[in-house]
């Protein structure tokens, strides 16, 4: 890797954290927990990095820590989606009511 | 880079896309299933592109696929059962656990690399670097999240665990970090710093957790979440994925807000939160235990209270943790039908704290097919206290104490509900028993409230047949 491709994961690191921020500022409190986990499923995309190093791996040592890291991986991706999807679930059973959430933008 | 490999690039891009859209679609209870639905997908795409990555390359093993296919599908199984069992009080503990194996996952991704470098000595601070910080956070938050769980749980106390020496460990850890960090990227094929700066920073994750009362694992469970994000945004610069790098940032940042807002609802700074609980730092902590209860506690019973109900205009619940323990969200929500059939203007005083995760309470009403325009936030609730005739509170102890008004004691200054401004006010609650603060609550004891000794469950349950029976 060269500097020019560093600089541009610094960058793209230094945005990420700033749309981060704004997206998330305007979330009402109602939705916290799901928004915890939500975000919480977001940072399973390290499966991806499992998979990689099981794609790389020779070493006895090597397959045990990808295969470790498969496990947590695939759990924290499939169980984090799906128990946001649970909680979101119960938020949308209500009767269609115009939504009165004055207290949105604090 | 070829073709594919530009080609599932893109795709990570597509999901990055994805991830933010998502995100922003959980601003409103409305569209926040689908953000999430949006969320996974993306995550879908990109796990699809990474397996055709993988086979374009062609370096991987036969053991390389088993290894890869049976992690993930135990992994996939384990974490859709637990996501389908979980009762809705336990979220927060798996939440915590889900947090753990990322962050886990993320530390191991940097130690594998480490360790599979054929020069390592040759890496450079380009991946020694992020490859320390990632095994740092990453090995913090494992073990740290899972004893935040274990303290949800109640397999760990939930009070401060103090021991002799602990400050001093805890500065003397992260002391440790540096030096590890420093000697893994001047060495970066140097064994000893690789485990010996894993070992310290999962030592570390257990004594930073541990001193913290369970009121206060929110906030904690909110700040491991921003930990685990910036250590997938290591492990992706070890990798070169910039994918885990707009991801992992992605949570970090939006972790970090959650954190701030939590803690302010409790009007607390972060800092204060890590560096000790409540009751740990001054003071004596006051006597808790069922003897010496106050003598000017007035008690009343479930047919008291309906009476009360059911003549009142407006009623005001106020649910806590003790709702969510006795899992009594449900009667709530029948005795709460029952007095709006009946013509009584109903709402809940949600506390941003109450509960145990940011908008816990919510989720809880939420399942009890409570409508969520009835749930009213702290500020919004506040000024319509005096109009309410009733103030029924249940299992909520710390968030409704008038005490954090005055200066001087565990929770002063702590944003609360003024439930001792309503008319009328009923505790349903099982004892005298303290909350996380350790102090007496001064809304017990006041001239219009009266205590209903009993289980939030079957409590609400008695009131719901006493009221039936008036207004049927």
């Amino acid at each position: 890797m060269n500097d020019l491709d560093l600089l541009t994961a610094i960058t793209v690191f230094v945005l990420s954290v700033l749309v981060g921020v704004e997206v998330i500022s305007k979330v009402p409190a109602t939705l916290h927990t799901p928004l915890m986990s939500g975000s919480n499923s977001v940072h399973g995309i390290v499966v991806i990095g499992a998979m990689l190093i099981a794609a790389g791996s020779h070493t006895w040592l090597g397959y045990l820590l990808a295969f470790v890291a498969m496990v947590f991986g695939g759990m924290n991706v499939v169980g984090g989606y799906a128990v946001t999807d649970r909680m979101l679930e119960m938020f949308r059973a209500r009767p269609p009511e115009t939504p009165k959430n004055p207290k949105a933008e604090v | 880079m070829d073709t594919v490999s530009n080609a599932v690039h893109y795709v990570f891009l597509a999901t990055a896309v994805c991830f933010v859209l998502g995100l922003h679609l959980m601003n409103h209870p409305r569209t926040a299933r689908r953000g999430n639905a949006l969320s996974a997908g993306g995550m879908a795409v990109a796990i699809a592109a990474t397996v055709w990555l993988v086979i374009h390359e062609g370096t991987i093993t036969t053991t390389g696929w088993l290894v890869l296919a049976s992690g993930g599908l135990i992994g996939a199984a384990l974490g859709l059962y637990a996501a389908r069992e979980v009762r809705m009080t336990a979220m927060p503990q798996l939440v915590s656990v889900f947090n753990a194996v990322g962050g886990g996952a993320a530390a191991l991704i940097a130690v594998n690399d480490l360790l599979q470098a054929d020069d390592a000595a040759a890496l450079g601070a380009r991946v020694s670097l992020p490859g320390a910080l990632d095994i740092v956070i990453g090995a913090v938050t494992f073990s740290g999240s899972l004893i935040a769980a274990g303290k949800l749980q109640g397999v760990v106390s939930g009070a401060p665990v103090v021991f002799p020496g602990a400050r001093l460990l805890n500065v003397l850890l992260p002391a440790s970090f540096v030096a590890g960090t420093v000697w893994l990227v001047l060495a970066p094929d140097s064994r000893t710093a690789l485990y010996g700066l894993t070992a310290v920073a999962l030592l570390f994750g257990v004594t930073m957790v541990l001193p913290i009362g369970g009121a206060d694992m929110p906030v904690v469970i909110a700040l491991l979440n921003a930990f685990t994000g910036s250590a997938v945004a290591m492990a992706g610069f070890v990798l070169n994925e910039t994918a885990l790098i707009v991801a992992g940032m992605l949570v970090s940042s939006s972790g970090g807000i959650l954190t701030k807002l939590m803690a302010n609802a409790m009007n607390r700074s972060v800092v204060n939160i890590v560096v000790g609980g409540f009751g740990t730092g001054d003071g004596v902590p006051t006597a808790t235990g069922p003897g010496g209860a106050p003598a000017q506690v007035r008690q009343v019973s479930a047919d008291d209270v309906a009476i009360q109900l059911a003549y009142a205009r407006k009623v005001v619940f106020v649910p806590g943790y003790g709702l969510a323990a006795a899992q009594a969200q449900h009667e709530l929500g029948d005795l709460a039908k029952l007095l709006t059939d009946h013509g009584v203007d109903v709402s809940y005083a949600v506390h941003p704290v109450a509960g145990r995760m940011p908008g816990h309470m919510n989720v809880l009403l939420a399942e009890a097919n409570v409508p969520y325009t009835q749930l009213k936030e702290m500020d919004e609730v506040n000024p319509e206290f005096p109009q309410a005739d009733v103030a029924l509170v249940i299992g909520a102890n710390d968030v409704t104490n008038p005490a954090a008004r005055r200066p001087g004691n565990a929770i002063s200054g702590m944003p609360i509900l003024d439930v001792d401004k309503a008319k009328s006010v009923v505790v349903i609650k099982r004892s005298m028993g303290h909350g996380y603060a350790g102090i007496d609550n001064e809304l017990y004891t006041g001239p219009r409230t009266g205590m209903f000794f009993t289980d939030a469950k079957r409590g609400l349950a008695e009131l719901k047949a006493a009221v039936g029976e008036f207004v049927g």
